[in-house]
């Protein structure tokens, strides 16, 4: 019993980290109908800047002679997203207004192949350890006293999740951009008559994933270094988003610690009989099995259909 | 004032509905026929067969077979990667286990398989649609992968987990394995694509292809006027998938001869063969054709330029390509969102008028 | 203005709707609907928006099915059927929003019309071989008939999503005739249409009926149409029936002018 309400506590901390990732993915969809496949490059290319921010052996050390402190390194990229936000809008977005989904779609892999050749010709494609002096090890007060084993990470990471949730529903809710920006979701070019700029939305937006990206980005860098590997969890983050629903944000984190714990506990009592490392594709059955009974997802409204 | 179909009159239906119905088309595709078939056979050396035309003809038949399901049926697939790993190891299977059935049935029989399996993930297309699809279908892409790694019954329980394609012959001459003369192993690729692109080229003229367009124009629509939608997309899966495991057979056995999952058959494999469609042109056979040899040449020529031009180191190159490769598919993209099959008819256009454009 | 004089012989019901209810959640969009349709005849369904004509027509070609009732159609009768079903049966429609297929020209449109009527399997077409390319021709044949009637030869090969709205009007209802139906539903044929095209639009209508014989049940708000080239009308306003009958009758009909007819007449002097 111990053993399995672990493995659905070491889910949960895994489908957190999901959802980090398709948050990103449903705010930009929302907010600019793009499916942006290079979220997951995003959270790489945001682990590799701030990895070189912050260490002895990267660009920003070789030219000025000091490593930044870690607050002022992550401020540092942010700002770097922003500019690629603002870049990404600039160069790809601007020229492929009333484009196909499908066309949108494919250009995001295009930017996700960019991102990911320039990340490896500028930092170089080995595996750095990201410190920004988070726990780490087992939770030793659960440990010693429940034998109960929890990663430390893990409970910041999930922690972590929590607050960027608050902190964007307060931001869509509460600010005047974040009320356009639902209203640039609602529709386009009713937005655009009432005077909002689809423009500087795009680049919020994009900021704003190119931000949670950053946030998945120092997670999964903490817990396992900052990789090439990092790029793909963004197919991990894509059955959470059918599960949850494209474009709900609540979806996005229920669907993600669904996957998480579903997969979890499938590897660990499944696995074994039909040959371990179910994980890749376990998640996108589950999601499929969801979506045969309930084709709107799980936040999604019904549709109804007319002519 | 080249390309004037003014004057060709035809006379009855049969002749209207002909497949090149334009004088000139016919000249170029056959021009093109007899270069590919009469000249190209004498002239072929192993770095050409196997780095440039065995390889766009390869990419060219998944192509075509993604662009029926997707360009004319309009459902998105990021699964041809593990579809045509099931051409390629049904088609390695058939032949260690009944090897003296003659290769084109194998690779026929391949295909069909391909299109069971296809069938059987084409299912859930009946209930969800546009990217929630595209995502489910790479459940096939990954189940698929992960199956023919982990099963060892598909790769004769191999050691490596590779599988090697034994030697065939065809007609007498060898077509597989390290012995085979490029000029064969180019020839049975090219046969295969002609005539299945020309079945293509039937099926979407024909009352299949319009119920795949109806149902991707509108599709409630498409269903209100007595079109089945279980028959239209399913037809499309089973034939997309036919056309991808034929592609996925030969690519294994003809073109590289061994093949492993989980490198041959990757995510990357799905995207671009969507790629070559969209950049060849949704809708379009010819398109295909086009999108292929550009995504084939495309990687060679900045590689050579690169490498032997500047004098790259290769890891570098290696990754200013993919850098290079991605702004050039976005640039694309911004330039000719409807492909080249497009440009195409643009340049016919151009041809009709031409000198006198008024 | 009175009925144009058409020789027809108005036949026994083809269709009868038997008390259809149909509600979406807590929406009535239809109560207890009952009428029936003679062959031959032109039958409008008027009433304000909202009132649940497009729903009747949609419960009639079984794309909603209703919750309670009968439709019977040339004898049968059936509550729920399945579109594609209709279709086979001879229900043919035409849509208020035109549902042309946009990537398609204007005979491959047409022809999709004539699917229920073509048979031969997957790999005769794929060789475009014998019976397949038989086939082929003489569907086109039948299409070119209706393209021929529809005065729309010029635009045979051209993509529908070029053409302007009274065009594509005109094809969609070529596509439904393709399918040559025992009964033709039309949504709004003319809205949106100027008045020569509406003009142009009534004269196909009234000849599909006198031609072929085809019944025909519309939708349409110009009641100057309606009254024009319907044998009979059923008025609809809130899911209810008011009233049925010769559009002289209705137009007598109190209910008819408090709920509708002069509310109409109210906005087009305003």
């Amino acid at each position: 019993m111990m053993f399995f309400l672990e493995t659905v506590i070491s889910g949960l901390m895994a489908g957190v980290m999901y959802s980090l990732v398709a948050l990103g993915f449903v705010l930009i969809f929302k907010a600019s109908g793009v499916f942006n496949f290079a979220q997951g490059v995003f959270a790489l290319f945001a682990g590799l800047a701030l990895y070189d921010f912050i260490s002895m052996d990267g660009w920003f050390y070789e030219l000025f002679g000091f490593a930044l402190p870690v607050w002022l390194g992550i401020i540092a990229t942010m700002g770097v997203m922003v500019i690629v936000a603002w870049l990404v809008e600039l160069l790809v977005l601007r020229h492929l207004v009333n484009q196909e989904p499908i066309i949108l779609f494919m250009s995001t892999i295009g930017l996700a192949y960019f991102l990911e050749g320039l990340g490896d010709i500028l930092f170089g494609s080995d595996v750095k350890p990201l410190d920004v002096g988070l726990p780490s090890g087992a939770s030793d007060y659960l440990l010693d006293n429940y034998n109960f084993y929890v990663e430390k990470l893990e409970v910041v990471a999930a922690l972590i999740a929590a607050a960027l949730v608050i902190v964007l529903a307060i931001f869509f809710q509460k600010t005047r951009i974040g009320r356009a920006l639902r209203a640039v979701a609602d529709d386009h070019q009713a937005a655009l008559s009432v005077g909002i700029s689809l423009r500087m939305i795009w680049v919020v937006v994009w900021s704003v994933s190119g931000f949670v990206a950053l946030v998945a980005g120092i997670m999964w860098g903490s817990k396992s270094g900052v990789q090439f590997s990092l790029s793909l969890i963004a197919l991990k983050a894509l059955p959470v988003l059918i599960l949850g629903g494209f474009t709900s944000v609540p979806g996005a984190i229920i669907g993600g610690l669904i996957i998480g714990v579903g997969e979890k506990v499938a590897e660990i009592y499944a696995g074994p009989f039909i040959g371990g490392a179910i994980e890749n594709w376990f998640a996108y059955m589950l999601a499929l099995a969801f979506l045969l009974v309930r084709p709107q997802g799980l936040f999604g409204e019904k549709i109804i259909e007319r002519v | 004032m080249f390309y004037r179909e003014a004057g060709q009159f035809k006379t009855s239906y049969t002749a209207d509905e002909a497949i090149f119905p334009i004088l000139q088309d016919r000249f170029f595709i056959g021009a093109i026929l007899i270069v590919a078939f009469g000249v190209i056979p004498f002239f072929i050396d192993d770095y050409w067969a196997n780095a440039i035309l065995i390889h766009f003809l390869v990419y060219a038949l998944a192509a075509l077979g993604l662009n029926i399901l997707t360009g004319y049926c309009g459902q998105v697939s990021l699964g041809t990667g593990g579809f045509m790993a099931v051409g390629a190891y049904a088609s390695y299977k058939l032949v260690t286990v009944f090897p003296e059935m003659n290769f084109i049935v194998v690779i026929l029989m391949s295909g069909f398989i391909t299109a069971a399996v296809g069938v059987f993930f084409g299912l859930p297309s009946l209930r969800i649609k546009g990217f929630y699809l595209a995502v489910a279908t790479l459940a096939a892409q990954f189940f698929l992968v992960w199956l023919f790694n982990k099963v060892g019954w598909f790769y004769n329980y191999s050691p490596t987990g590779m599988i090697v394609s034994p030697p065939r012959e065809v007609f007498g001459f060898l077509v597989t394995g390290p012995d085979a003369h490029p000029a064969a192993r180019y020839l049975f690729c090219l046969s295969f694509v002609v005539v299945f692109a020309w079945a293509a080229k039937n099926l979407v003229r024909g009352r299949i292809g319009r119920n795949w367009m109806a149902i991707r124009d509108m599709d409630i629509a498409a269903e209100l006027i007595g079109i089945r939608p279980l028959e239209a997309k399913l037809t499309a899966f089973a034939v997309s998938s036919f056309y991808i495991g034929i592609a996925g057979a030969l690519y294994f056995s003809v073109w590289l001869g061994t093949a492993e999952p989980t490198e041959a058959f990757d995510i990357n494999q799905s995207f671009f063969v969507l790629f070559i469609v969209i950049i060849g042109g949704l809708g379009s056979i010819m398109g295909s054709f086009m999108g292929a040899a550009f995504m084939v040449l495309l990687p060679i020529t900045m590689k050579s330029i690169m490498v032997d031009g500047f004098g790259f180191a290769v890891g570098a190159a290696k990754h200013a390509e993919v850098m290079l490769l991605g702004s050039l598919i976005i640039l694309f993209l911004i330039l000719e969102p409807h492909g080249l099959a497009r440009l195409w008819q643009i340049l016919k256009e151009k041809l009709r008028r031409w000198p006198f454009p008024y | 203005m009175t009925q144009p004089a058409l020789k027809r012989d108005i036949g026994d019901t083809i269709l009868a709707v038997d008390n259809i209810s149909l509600s979406f959640g807590g929406v009535k969009a239809l109560q207890n609907i009952s009428f029936s349709v003679n062959e031959h005849e032109v039958f409008a369904i008027i009433g304000p928006n909202g009132a649940g004509k497009s729903s009747m027509l949609n419960c009639i070609n079984g794309f909603y099915h209703p919750q309670e009732g009968t439709i019977t159609f040339k004898g049968e009768t059936r509550r729920q059927v399945r579109p594609s079903v209709a279709a086979r049966t001879g229900i043919a429609r035409t849509f208020q929003n035109i549902a042309l297929f946009k990537g398609m020209s204007t005979l491959d449109n047409i022809m999709t019309g004539r699917n229920t009527k073509m048979s031969t399997n997957i790999f005769l077409q794929a060789l475009h071989f014998g019976p397949a390319a038989k086939e082929e021709v003489e569907h086109r044949e039948v299409v070119e008939r209706v393209i021929d009637f529809l005065e729309i030869e010029a635009i045979r090969k051209t993509p529908v999503g070029k053409l302007p709205y009274g065009m594509q009007k005109r094809v969609e209802l070529g596509r439904a005739l393709a399918a040559e139906p025992d009964l033709l539903l039309l949504d709004e044929p003319m809205a949106g249409m100027n008045i020569e095209e509406k003009q142009d639009m009534c004269r196909f209508i009234l000849d599909v009926n006198d031609e072929f014989g085809t019944t025909i049940v519309l939708i349409e708000h110009d009641m100057g149409v309606v009254m024009d080239i319907s044998d009979r009308v059923v008025v609809l306003d809130y899911g209810r029936k008011l009233a049925e009958g010769t559009p002289d009758e209705v137009r007598g009909n109190q209910d008819v002018i408090d709920a509708y007819l002069g509310v109409a007449h109210d906005d087009a002097e305003a």
